[in-house]
């Protein structure tokens, strides 16, 4: 096979597409033969990407908690203000949790996300079933991610596309008064910014 | 449901280290998020042990460092895990290059 360590050096150095190339290779192959199924593979790739690690959603979130100023401006406008730490390429509106109101995202024709702050999108994001319940019945789909709202909480739902992103500003939990920005960072998870889950607090959150 | 990462990869230490950005995996080429997903996914269904692909990891990459090469961490993963599959009887060389000519002349074209 190629690479086998009898070959000559450099050859390593194959242009990218050629990897690339193999690779599909490699997964059309195993697939064939049941080893793997990509459905499989999509869902490691998504859960390593968000479970490790701090991701920039939840940087943007924390920042948010602890500057006024910039939450002011993340509020205002949210692609210029994701810019500032380094984070783009998508057009982002970022929606407020506050007392009396939850926010939720969804994108109803297809699965519209803002990858760049949150990873791959889950499973069931993109499935039919969140993308018409959301919209038709969000207080019983809430329930059912765990997030039981009083009847007096307004819930907005943010339909996502092509053009424009959104992302949940999560409400800060009680009792992190003391904890860094960083420290906060790893309290948001995807979840909490797509609407479907709140922001523990530290304790709640440990594993 | 997503599988829970386990800390047995995530953690890997020394010239295995998965490579990281601020703490987050970086795959800088899509080919790249997908050989990690698919030999984290053989390990899933017990085709080998996690540590049995991170020995040919190893391997394969101090065998790089020892020529000099200046392959990239994913395409020496690339390597130890055809290599992995090959000991395994798991992959065929021939059927291997055979596929990828395939794809590459445009015969085949499924998209993952």
């Amino acid at each position: 096979m190629s690479g086998s360590h009898d070959d000559h050096g450099h050859h390593h150095r194959e242009p990218e597409s050629v990897l690339s190339l193999r690779v599909r290779a490699l997964e059309s192959l195993l697939v064939e033969k049941k080893l793997v199924s990509s459905e499989a593979v999509d869902r490691i790739v998504a859960a390593y990407e968000q479970d490790i690690g701090p991701h920039n959603g939840a940087k943007v979130v924390a920042r948010a908690w602890v500057d006024p100023a910039y939450r002011a401006r993340l509020l205002a406008d949210g692609t210029a203000a994701i810019e500032e730490l380094g984070f783009g390429g998508v057009d982002l509106q970022v929606v407020e949790n506050s007392l009396g109101v939850h926010n939720l995202v969804v994108c109803t024709l297809c699965s519209c996300y803002p990858h760049a702050l949150i990873g791959l999108p889950p499973v069931w994001y993109k499935s039919f079933e969140y993308r018409s319940r959301a919209v038709r019945e969000p207080r019983v789909v809430l329930r059912e991610f765990g997030v039981d709202l009083p009847e007096s909480t307004e819930i907005r739902i943010w339909d996502s596309s092509a053009e424009l992103r959104y992302l949940v500003l999560p409400e800060r939990p009680a009792g992190t008064e003391k904890l860094s920005e960083a420290e906060l960072a790893e309290l948001v998870t995807r979840d909490a910014m797509i609407g479907v889950a709140v922001v523990k607090p530290p304790a709640a959150a440990a594993r | 449901m997503d599988p829970m990462p386990s800390r047995e990869i995530a953690d890997m230490t020394g010239a295995a280290a998965l490579p990281r950005k601020n703490g987050e995996l970086v795959f800088d080429e899509a080919w790249q998020g997908r050989i990690f997903g698919m030999t984290v996914a053989m390990s899933h269904e017990s085709c080998f042990r996690w540590r049995e692909f991170q020995s040919h990891l190893i391997q394969e990459i101090a065998h790089a460092e020892r020529e000099g090469e200046g392959s990239t961490y994913y395409e020496r993963w690339l390597h130890a895990f055809e290599q992995l599959l090959a000991d395994k009887g798991l992959l065929d060389a021939a059927a291997l290059a055979e596929r990828t000519h395939e794809f590459q002349s445009g015969r085949r074209d499924d998209v993952f």
